[in-house]
């Protein structure tokens, strides 16, 4: 199963690369949080796949009594989702912000920061 | 529960010996600046009080900073697993000299980073939130620096970096979005790459804390060596983007100069520091063979942010633009370190980068303190300022020449040990780069001198005349300013003339990654 | 949104989600439940009361700002770690007091504490963007 889930990473790997190279700012976001999810999906795998065999353990023993999922990849993957999940809004809000003030959402176009036309300095004193 | 019909020894997984009182000091930086940020946070509205609660908290952080490395000093490396799990199940918080001296630096950089911010922060932004952000932006800063475990070294990392979104927007401005919009896109994708690596380190070692790691790695069958080298090459890709190494630095000049001048100072000092650092642990610590297969790329990339760097600076017109192309061209510097990977390189690297912090921040806030005098960023309006403040000048010549590495000031120090260890490495090209880009350095910053003190005005005015605007401006600057400056000025001109505290911490730290048989002895207990 | 039935309903039903999302959050240290989901169910009450009542209402009703609110939790949550200290234990090492309370045994811990914490983030965060969003439609 870890096999067929590396292919299933792959593509989403690929698809978010292949939003990123956009202009767009909100192509390259939906990119970042399809990079999120296959993160996600990376760390979940790395964690090896166990089916149907929650991590609990009942009261009277201390330790599990078969083999169960591992339970600290989803652990990380809580954390790391909340985590992209956050930025992501944080970014969508940004990218509107500066879509309002810039009146633009094409990378190359957004210049405030750097003018084109920077002077350069003076050569002499 | 039933507890006690247990078969299993609970003294396999808990820490059941008593924890020393002074072991606490370990998550003592992370917690102090959790509670003051939350606290400021609280009284957001309160801007008169605001800044005194602030400043305290980082007063408090810099004495807690102080304690931590004596203790360090005394001790060795110190370790304290959160929740008395013990390694590799819990989260070790680990701290070894390298950590603490940087954790001591940086919490130095955000007081005087505090106390200048009550005066250029004004009240609107005082109110978003300038100093419960700056002191969120220190916890993650702390916590990256003392942990020893890789995910949470991540989570720390996010943590800077979700401060560091809200301190670049404060104020809303056109530029500031402009340049937001980089920085935020690129250093996501910088910490994604950073997940993903560590995602897969942990798909093949089980663990994730840092001294588990390195035990497992350096057990490793050298036939299994390949997958190691993808994470490397992941790891370093991510953390190159941290510390804006050449060819991913762009984000960097794109927005350090948008926020207000003391946000870009804390930024210059810190930020690209903490990726470094991160570089240093990883590379040096958990993957030495991975560093020495990579070697010849980092030093490419060293030298390339160096000469990129310094090049750029030359051709800015604006002080802070250009100040953000020598923050480049100082991580350079510390990479051409990480790739000769002697212990004399290591400890070169950590004390370029106490140096850096220092002096770079130190620029900045001078920068500032040019601007409101003059009114300008550019070198093209920029004059007079030797005849409006002496003292300034001063300030500033020292800073230039300690961040062009001459001596008698730190950067002396740090360049001397760099091009040393690259010569005892037989590196002649990498040692020929410090060189040239110090150089390239003093011309970009002597120029600034020359532009900005030296003559009598702006541009235009006769050469030996002051401009009337100049003689004009009263050149009172307040002590809230002076302040900061002059501690950071203080500490650089006492490293460089009495190096040898320094040097001693550096050697430590660089000991302390280059023979990790401390770092382990701490986590994981003696092996009797 | 400003339905008679809806206006009338709103106040009892934001209350009765505000007490299960306490609820939520006590049973969270064994079952299902806890400071994270409780936070985001007393958030979503908020949020509810606001479309009813409009959002000045809901500001009066919770008394702080809800970023003061997140703030409060975070330093609770912060100081949950702390009481271990006292028994020379890492920081963040669960405490458990149990009080006997008329017959009822009452286990309080530092867990809880901390799920409490979570749970005044939560709620600060979530309510005060949906609080910032409300206020833009009203507009």
């Amino acid at each position: 199963m870890e096999a067929g889930f590396s292919v299933l990473i792959g593509v989403f790997f690929s698809v978010a690369i292949y939003l990123m190279l956009s202009r767009q700012i909100v192509r390259m976001l939906l990119g970042i949080a399809i990079l999120g999810n296959a993160v996600n999906l990376l760390i979940f795998t790395a964690g090896r796949l166990t089916r149907e065999v929650p991590p609990v353990i009942p009261p009277e023993v201390y330790t599990p009594v078969e083999a169960t999922a591992n339970p600290l990849p989803q652990a990380l993957v809580l954390t790391a989702i909340v985590i992209s999940f956050s930025f992501f809004a944080y970014l969508l809000v940004l990218a509107f912000r500066a879509y309002q003030e810039l009146g633009t959402d094409n990378i190359d176009e957004m210049r405030v920061a750097e003018p084109e036309d920077e002077q350069a300095p003076s050569q002499g004193y | 529960m039933a507890g006690s019909s247990t078969s299993v020894d609970i003294a396999n997984a808990m820490h059941v010996a008593p924890v020393a009182i002074a072991d606490w000091l370990v998550i003592m930086p992370s917690f102090v600046t959790i509670a003051g940020g939350a606290i400021c946070l609280m009284l957001r509205k309160n801007t008169k009080v605001q800044p005194f609660v602030g400043i305290g908290f980082l007063t408090l952080l810099v004495a807690v900073n102080i304690l931590l490395m004596a203790h360090v000093i005394q001790h060795g490396v110190i370790t304290m697993v959160m929740g008395n799990w013990l390694p590799p199940f819990g989260i070790a918080f680990t701290v070894d000299a390298l950590g603490a001296t940087l954790s001591l630096i940086a919490s130095i950089v955000a007081f005087c980073a505090g106390v200048y911010g009550s005066v250029t922060v004004d009240n609107t932004n005082r109110r978003y939130g300038f100093y419960p952000f700056l002191l969120f932006l220190l916890t993650g800063v702390s916590g990256a620096f003392l942990t020893g475990d890789v995910f949470n070294l991540y989570v720390w990392f996010e943590v800077l970096l979700i401060s560091s979104y809200g301190l670049l927007v404060l104020g809303n401005e056109r530029p500031q979005l402009d340049g937001s919009v980089k920085y935020g896109i690129l250093n996501l994708i910088g910490t994604n790459l950073f997940l993903i690596s560590t995602g897969l380190i942990y798909g093949m070692f089980g663990t994730l804390n840092m001294a588990d790691l390195t035990q497992k790695i350096a057990a490793l069958d050298p036939a299994d060596y390949g997958p190691l080298s993808t994470i490397a090459a992941l790891y370093l890709l991510a953390f190159a983007m941290k510390a804006a190494a050449f060819p991913v630095n762009f984000w960097l000049p794109a927005s350090y100069h948008t926020p207000n001048i003391v946000v870009s100072a804390v930024f210059a000092g810190l930020l690209t520091k903490v990726g470094v650092y991160a570089l240093l642990r990883i590379f040096v610590l958990l993957l030495p063979v991975a560093r020495s297969n990579m070697s010849e790329i980092i030093v490419f990339l060293a030298i390339a942010t160096q000469i990129m760097g310094a090049l750029g600076a030359l051709a800015q017109n604006r002080l802070n633009n250009m100040l953000g192309y020598l923050v480049i061209a100082g991580i350079g510097s510390m990479l051409g370190g990480i790739a000769v990977g002697t212990q004399h390189a290591i400890s070169s690297t950590i004390f370029y980068a106490v140096h850096s912090i220092l002096v770079m921040t130190g620029l900045y806030l001078v920068a500032g303190m040019m601007q409101m005098l003059n009114g300008s960023y550019e070198l093209r309006k920029l004059g007079g300022l030797y005849v409006i403040n002496p003292a300034l000048a001063a300030v500033f010549l020292i800073l230039s020449l300690s961040a062009s590495g001459l001596p008698p000031f730190s950067g002396f120090w740090a360049k001397m040990m760099l091009v040393d260890s690259a010569f005892e490495a037989s590196h002649p090209i990498l040692a020929a780069s410090y060189l040239i880009s110090g150089f390239l350095t003093m011309v970009a910053i002597g120029r600034v001198w020359s532009f900005a003190f030296w003559r009598g005005g702006p541009e235009g005015t006769p050469d030996g005349k002051v401009a009337p605007a100049v003689a004009e401006t009263s050149g009172k600057l307040p002590f809230a300013l002076w302040l900061p400056v002059l501690i950071l000025t203080g500490i650089v001109v006492y490293t460089g003339l009495q190096p040898e505290l320094l040097m001693e911490l550096v050697l430590r730290g660089a000991n302390g990654v280059v023979e990790p048989m401390g770092y382990l002895r701490s986590v994981f207990g003696d092996p009797s | 949104m400003n339905t008679l039935i809806f206006r009338t309903i709103a106040p009892y039903v934001s209350a009765l989600m505000v007490l299960f999302s306490i609820f939520v959050l006590l049973r969270g240290h064994n079952e299902p439940g806890g400071g994270f989901i409780g936070g985001l169910i007393a958030a979503s009450a908020l949020a509810i009361y606001g479309i009813a009542c409009g959002v000045a209402s809901v500001r009066r009703a919770i008394v702080f700002h809800p970023m003061s609110l997140a703030a409060f939790g975070l330093l609770i949550a912060a100081l949950a770690g702390v009481p271990s200290v006292l028994f020379r234990q890492s920081y963040m090492t669960s405490q458990w007091l149990s009080l006997k309370l008329f017959d009822v045994t009452v286990d309080l811990s530092t867990p809880m504490v901390f799920d409490i914490g979570v749970y005044f983030v939560v709620v600060g965060a979530i309510a005060s963007i949906a609080l910032a969003l409300e206020e833009r439609e009203s507009d």
